[in-house]
């Protein structure tokens, strides 16, 4: 498939290379959670559930947001639908590669090359 | 967010994009046209560079695009976005079938996908179904999260170009 690397998003891949960081936005697609049960969920100590998220957080794929004692991590805007998102980018894709498409068989049939 | 877009010549065909499972990615269109035609464009390498890659894509070419399509053939596209580098992507015919089907390997990730892409002739018509299929859900999930982020800003350019277009 197609991609297309520019320095901004290079923050965005390095964030989502690793499987632990891919397994947090899931788990915040399903409801947000506070830095201590995710550390619990993945089964890792606290600072290095912290590292991840400020590593997801740099990405603008994180927001996280401390009330008390207590920091809670949800989706930033960029996290949020990925998956709605990915359809809808290949559709959008596909849909342009297609509209050309329909202009070449077109003339293919104008040249009388249709069978 | 289902807009209908006028195909050129005016009929309605559209695009359809779903992911099937954990590692599939299924896309299918109909083509007023019969198979061999669509196939054609599909399969010689003057006729599919000139809309594989979307002319509406801002700053995005192929540079090169060298497709031997039979079974056991090779191909290797390079895409420049600007600048001096460019990205490559390559892999292997794995079957041919002329008018029918093409499958091929994505050779330049870990774990590439496999695509198939048929087309099937409907009475002067032609389906085409184009089938991605990840060795993993790993694959496929990295592959969203990837162009999830990268490509919506890309393409943004597309929804005013297509909404306009049929004028």
């Amino acid at each position: 498939m197609v991609q297309y690397l520019h320095p901004p998003l290079d923050l965005s891949f390095a964030a989502l290379s690793d499987a632990t960081r891919r397994g947090i936005i899931d788990q915040l697609g399903r409801g947000d959670a506070s830095i201590t049960s995710l550390a619990d969920k993945f089964q890792m100590t606290l600072t290095g559930m912290k590292k991840h998220v400020q590593v997801l957080e740099r990405a603008g794929l994180v927001v996280t947001q401390k009330v008390g004692r207590v920091r809670t991590c949800k989706l930033g805007k960029r996290g949020l639908k990925a998956e709605a998102e990915w359809i809808e980018t290949h559709r959008k894709l596909f849909e342009a590669r297609f509209e050309t498409l329909d202009e070449i068989i077109n003339e293919m049939k104008q040249e009388g090359s249709g069978d | 967010m289902t807009e209908q877009v006028d195909g050129a010549g005016g009929a309605q065909n559209r695009t359809s994009v779903e992911r099937r499972g954990d590692r599939e990615l299924v896309v299918t269109r109909t083509f007023d046209a019969p198979a061999s035609t669509v196939y054609r464009a599909w399969s010689q390498p003057e006729l599919f560079q000139r809309w594989w890659v979307p002319k509406s894509v801002p700053g995005i070419s192929l540079v090169s695009c060298d497709m031997d399509v039979r079974t056991g053939g090779k191909y290797r596209l390079e895409f420049s976005a600007g600048g001096s580098d460019t990205m490559a992507f390559y892999g292997r015919y794995l079957e041919v079938v002329p008018n029918e089907r093409i499958i091929w390997t994505n050779d330049e990730g870990e774990e590439g996908a496999v695509t198939t892409v048929t087309f099937e002739d409907q009475g002067g018509r032609t389906l085409l179904t184009f089938h991605e299929v990840y060795p993993s859900k790993e694959a496929l999930e990295e592959e969203l999260q990837g162009s999830a982020v990268a490509l919506p800003e890309q393409l943004e350019q597309l929804d005013e170009l297509l909404s306009s277009t049929g004028e």
